[in-house]
């Protein structure tokens, strides 16, 4: 059982909480896994002397006491269970009610002498597609995707929808997961509280379609100056920032990516948001970043991901090269 | 005895519908197939609920609802109901010409219904809430169609069964199959009441 | 030779027409038997893509395909068809009636679910199959492109719609044709189990049914239940899909109990313990199984209040099924136990289903289960339950009733290789699984990056899948060496306690010549005690009235064949599809109104006969 304690890769590994959330989770789990090996223990102790004490021998024909039954021992094996089931339901009911963020509880949390913001929590909204997130800040006017920008040891609710079919948003290390259900009445709330900083990995968690389990994002923990430098700098981009170098890159994607992608101040939301994609890890969400799985992916993004929806453009391979280029320099303002 | 001899009045047994097992077997059985109905329209009623306010692109419920034209079809099924009730009681007491004069009246008042939804659903559509104007509209159709088609496959039932048998006394093998029809009918009918209920009633008061 | 052909014919057509339960057993038990191989050649492929990270044998859509049709294969066309064989086979002889309520239905449901299997698996031929998982959550199901959830739709309707018939006759003849004495608390528990079981399909399907309609609605007659634009709500699938899918967890899990209630006691030599708590226990199992379906929702984001006492109500249904744990090992204790392979398999259920047991109530924590949800934590949990619990159940089943049903006794060496192979293939295979999901694999991922550390696991795993796919084929070699040269038996080679034992092998068509007085709990055990060599009889010898067969259940099932696949290609074929849809729907119309129309009175076996033919069985 101890053995299950840091098990895994910390980035995604639910049994190395680096957060409030998944810590909470993780006690829970202990304490029901041990309720549970306790039940275990007793039962194939049991089961086990039954086999070895009552296998029948050779040349024995007797026939044994056909027992009906014995009322005692029938009481004990249905209120015990009761009493262990008893004690592992009450922290369920109030764990399921601290992680929960419904109106109610936020205000309880203001007036339950927390160090209370004025705004209370930031929100970022989560927008699960087949097969990319887009984090929008909505406060700090910030779109970004495939990475999410997370203050250290400060809670933040996080509105989850989806763009097509169901996801799921998890980030096993920080949280446990929650759908994000298509249409506006079905927009999920949850709360996030990291307690470390790193690189965390995400994953969407409900079937979506051929690339679900390439769904991955990055979930980046930084200290709040570093937060905030951040969002400055993804503020003040702009499009038109790009160095000259790289302006046949450019000129291709102002004509064929920008109507769907955003950078800096320009661009649509159909796609994933690329302002300060230089610094990512990760070309969409699971090769390395470098500029040649950038041009693998631009080339044929079915190979990659398939059933994505970005099309194929038959660029040249020179073209593939400038807007490579173009994509390598695009980084968030000073 | 044997199952297919017709059955005289001395010999008329208490219920002629399980009196065999076969009979009581049926009798059992179509109960068990109504309680899996119920869970079906029970389903298709909780679909309803969480739809009921989705107009999408459709006309809201409130606009298009016809009460009038809708209590005349629930007065005609429930009318239906009694006549069935009627037709039992005669089964019961082996006047089988009574039996099948009222069945052929529930036959007939079935139709009617049946020709009254018909002309609902058209005036419904040329108002422009259509199966596809919205989730309501799917819901309202699945509902009540549902509904409907049970209907009309009791109509042929009965129809097949009043056919078959025409020109036949009761025995102890048709018996079970017109009481499992009053039955159906009966089932049908309380449906009705639970849609008229909650489709047009509650949709009427928004 | 002409004669050898006619007589060949007339056995293919009278398994084609026949409404004899034994019979129908047989076809439940071959053709699930069928579907079982073809679910568990996918589970393989799934294994082989996932043994080490990034492989590319198989990706994308095509792994989804292949992970939706294991899903819906193995619980619809698998485990429910050998349930129901089980039971065609041995619940109208555990309660010493000569057939089920209905043959004619049994037939129909038989052929019906036949049929939709098919249908079901020809998708693979024709463009593709499902791919939305076996759940089929809208709108993913809604938007797949081609027709593979169309496939899955129909198919299930059809299946469905048999496996509804077989529940409401079962739950009749239970109810209606039991033998003189045999009171609802002296059944057997495995007639127990398959009644309640009857009674979950009763208020279970028909929500599913539903559910198909609305799915089939919206993807080939543009309904719109499920699109948000229109107003639609996708979480209206997840509820109707899992207050049909929850109880039919239980559906699937309460014969087994069952079966493994049967079997050791009988192997034990003892009663089974505290009959009464068992029976008490399976009916709150049956209850409760409605009661907890939104703990597949945890993380749909019902609320607290929900969550909460979903969570609670999940967590209730461990008592009744730790009673019943606690019943079979003290059956066992103070017995004299032989370890039969039907045994073996049997005592290898009680741990194994225990594991399976104590990860349900760790997943009904709802908090936990926001990590454990769509985790490789679930997917060991429910194989724990179901192929731990379920299939070494009807494993254990199988070889006990081998010798009832075919009246041979299945090799008992290579019956101890079956398990043994396949029984730590299977903990080798989904062990390791609730440490992966942990670990932070989801579920349905066709691949994991290495760097996770996801590998070694997930390849121990696979090495699992490989005993047990040796583990299934020797079972493949000891069916055919049985009855290439296997040996016959009496009708009671297990020294049984229960009626199914008391009559010869083979079983005569109208199985029991006098219908038996039933005295008590193990009715055939009783009369041994009290010495007697066979049942006190309940009537003298005397005319036996049986149904006639009938070739209208299998023509119906075809015209809804054809007519699934009118609706399956309704959306992009146009006429031609309407054609099958008004043509199938017109024969299996036309088979239900001939039904009505010609009266079938069935036949009588004649006394003297009767007699005659039980002379020469003694003899």
């Amino acid at each position: 059982m101890l053995g299950l304690i840091g098990c895994g890769n910390e980035q995604i590994s639910a049994l190395q909480p680096q957060g409030k959330g998944a810590s909470a989770l993780f006690d829970l789990m202990i304490l029901s896994l041990a309720i549970m090996v306790v039940v275990l223990v007793v039962v194939f102790i049991l089961f086990g002397y039954v086999l070895v004490k009552f296998r029948h021998r050779k040349g024995d024909d007797s026939i044994p006491e056909q027992v009906e039954g014995n009322h005692l021992l029938e009481v004990l094996w249905t209120a015990i269970p009761i009493v262990l089931l008893i004690v592992l339901a009450v922290p369920t009911v109030i764990t399921t009610f601290d992680l929960d963020v419904s109106e109610k509880s936020a205000q309880a949390t203001e007036e339950g002498g927390e160090p209370a913001e004025e705004e209370g929590p930031m929100t970022i909204k989560v927008t699960g597609h087949q097969y990319w997130w887009e984090f929008e800040y909505p406060d700090q006017e910030v779109v970004t995707a495939q990475e999410l920008y997370l203050p250290v040891d400060e809670r933040v609710n996080v509105e989850l929808s989806s763009a097509d079919v169901i996801h799921s948003f998890w980030i096993p290390s920080i949280s446990g997961k929650m759908d994000t259900n298509p249409g506006d009445k079905l927009t999920n709330k949850m709360w996030l509280h990291p307690e470390k900083t790193g690189t965390f990995q995400g994953a969407c968690a409900e079937l979506c379609g051929d690339s679900h389990a390439l769904m991955y994002f990055k979930v980046k923990v930084v200290e709040r100056e570093e937060f905030d430098a951040w969002i400055e700098s993804m503020k003040n981009t702009k499009f038109d920032d790009a160095p000259s170098e790289v302006a046949q890159g450019q000129q291709i994607f102002e004509q064929n990516c920008l109507q769907c992608h955003a950078v800096g101040d320009q661009g649509g939301n159909v796609g994933p948001a690329l302002t300060g994609f230089a610094d990512n890890d990760m070309v969409a969400g699971i090769a390395e970043h470098n500029k040649e799985n950038i041009k693998k992916w631009v080339n044929n993004p079915q190979e990659m991901k398939p059933g994505n929806n970005m099309p194929d453009f038959n660029f040249n391979e020179e073209q593939l090269d400038a807007l490579a280029d173009y994509l390598m320099e695009l980084e968030t303002a000073e | 005895m044997d199952v297919g001899e017709r059955l005289t009045d001395q010999n008329f047994p208490e219920s002629p519908e399980k009196a065999t097992l076969e009979g009581k077997n049926k009798f059992l059985g179509f109960w068990l197939f109504l309680g899996g109905e119920t869970v079906l329209f029970a389903t298709l009623f909780g679909t309803y609920l969480g739809l009921r306010n989705s107009f999408g692109k459709g006309p809201e419920a409130s606009e298009i609802f016809q009460l009038p034209m809708v209590f005349a079809a629930t007065i005609i099924l429930l009318t239906s109901s009694l006549t069935s009730v009627y037709a039992v009681l005669a089964l019961k007491e082996n006047r089988v010409k009574q039996m099948r004069r009222w069945f052929f009246i529930t036959l007939l008042l079935g139709l009617s219904f049946l020709g009254l939804e018909i002309y609902e659903f058209v005036e419904y559509v040329h108002e422009g809430h259509t199966f596809t104007s919205g989730a309501f509209g799917s819901a309202f159709y699945t509902l009540v169609g549902f509904h409907g088609g049970h209907v009309l496959f009791g109509c042929l039932w009965i129809t097949a069964l009043l056919v078959r048998n025409s020109g036949r006394g009761l025995t102890l093998y048709n018996a079970p199959k017109y009481y499992l029809f009053a039955l159906y009918w009966h089932f049908v009918d309380v449906v009705w009441v639970f849609i008229f209920t909650v489709v047009y009633l509650m949709g009427k008061v928004g | 030779m002409s004669n050898a052909h006619a007589a060949n014919k007339s056995v293919l057509w009278d398994w084609l027409t026949t409404v004899d339960h034994k019979k129908i057993g047989i076809l439940y038990l071959v053709s699930g038997g069928f579907f079982f191989l073809v679910g568990g050649l996918e589970a393989v492929l799934i294994r082989i893509q996932l043994m080490n990270p990034e492989m590319t044998f198989l990706t994308g859509n095509l792994y989804n395909q292949v992970l939706t049709m294991h899903g819906t294969t193995m619980i619809f066309l698998a485990a429910m068809p050998i349930i129901f064989g089980f039971m065609n086979a041995v619940v109208p002889l555990q309660i010493g009636a000569r057939d089920v309520a209905f043959p004619f239905v049994n037939s129909l449901g038989f052929w019906l679910f036949f049929f939709g299997g098919i249908l079901l698996n020809l998708s693979w031929f024709l463009g593709g199959a499902p791919d939305a998982g076996w759940t089929a959550y809208a709108p993913l199901s809604t938007t797949s492109t081609g027709h593979g959830v169309d496939f899955y739709v129909l198919g299930l309707q059809i299946a469905g719609a048999g496996t509804l018939m077989g529940g409401i006759n079962f739950l009749v003849t239970i109810i209606n044709m039991r033998a003189p004495g045999m009171t609802f608390m002296r059944m057997p528990l495995f007639t127990w189990t398959a009644f309640v079981t009857s009674g979950l399909i009763l208020f279970a399907f028909p929500a599913l049914t539903i559910g198909l309609f609305l799915l089939m609605f919206e993807r080939v007659f543009e309904a719109n239940f499920f699109d948000a634009n229109m107003g639609g709500n996708a979480i209206i699938w997840e509820h109707i899909f899992w207050i049909f899918g929850h109880p039919e967890v239980y559906i699937l899990i309460l014969p087994a109990f069952g079966i493994i209630s049967e079997v050791v006691a009988t192997f034990s030599r003892k009663r089974l313990f505290g009959y009464s708590a068992m029976v008490f226990a399976t009916v709150l199992i049956g209850f409760l199984g409605f009661m907890v379906w939104a703990h597949h929702m945890f993380t749909v984001g019902l609320g607290p209040v929900a969550n909460s006492i979903f969570a609670v109500a999940t967590m209730a249904i461990a008592i009744p099924t730790g009673v019943k744990i606690f019943n079979w090992v003290f059956t066992m204790w103070g017995g004299k136990i032989r370890f039969t392979t039907a045994n073996l398999f049997s005592v290898g259920f009680i741990p194994t289903f225990v594991m399976g047991g104590v990860t349900g109530v760790m997943l009904a924590v709802a908090p936990a289960d926001y990590q454990y949800h769509d985790s490789y934590f679930v997917v060991a949990h429910f194989h724990y339950v179901i192929v731990g619990g379920l299939i070494l159940g009807l494993f254990s089943g199988l070889y006990y009733w081998y010798p009832r049903m075919f009246g041979l006794m299945l090799n008992e060496a290579l019956g101890k290789w079956n398990f043994w192979t396949f029984f730590i293939g299977f903990h080798l295979t989904f062990f390791p699984q609730h440490f992966l999901g942990l670990m932070g694999m989801p579920r349905r991922y066709f691949t994991y990056p290495e760097e996770f550390g996801l590998g070694s696991l997930n390849f121990i795993s696979t090495i699992g899948a490989v005993f047990m796919t040796v583990g299934t084929i020797i079972f493949i070699i000891n069916v055919v060496v049985t009855h290439a040269k296997g040996k016959k038996v009496s009708g009671d080679p297990w020294d049984g306690r229960t009626l199914e034992w008391a009559i010869p092998n083979p079983t005569p068509h109208y199985n029991f010549l006098q219908t038996p007085l039933v005295r008590g709990l193990d009715a055939l055990w009783i009369e041994k005690m009290a010495g007697n060599k066979k049942m006190t009889p309940a009537e003298p010898v005397g005319d036996i009235h049986m149904p006639n067969n009938s070739v209208l259940p299998l023509f119906m099932s075809i015209g809804f064949f054809i007519a699934g696949f009118g609706f399956i290609y309704y959306s992009s074929a146009g006429a031609p599809a309407l054609i099958a849809i008004i043509v199938g729907l017109g024969i299996g119309l036309a088979c239900m109104f001939l039904r009505s129309w010609i009266d079938d009175h069935g036949h009588h076996l004649h006394k003297e006969d009767l007699l005659k033919e039980d002379k020469g069985v003694d003899a």
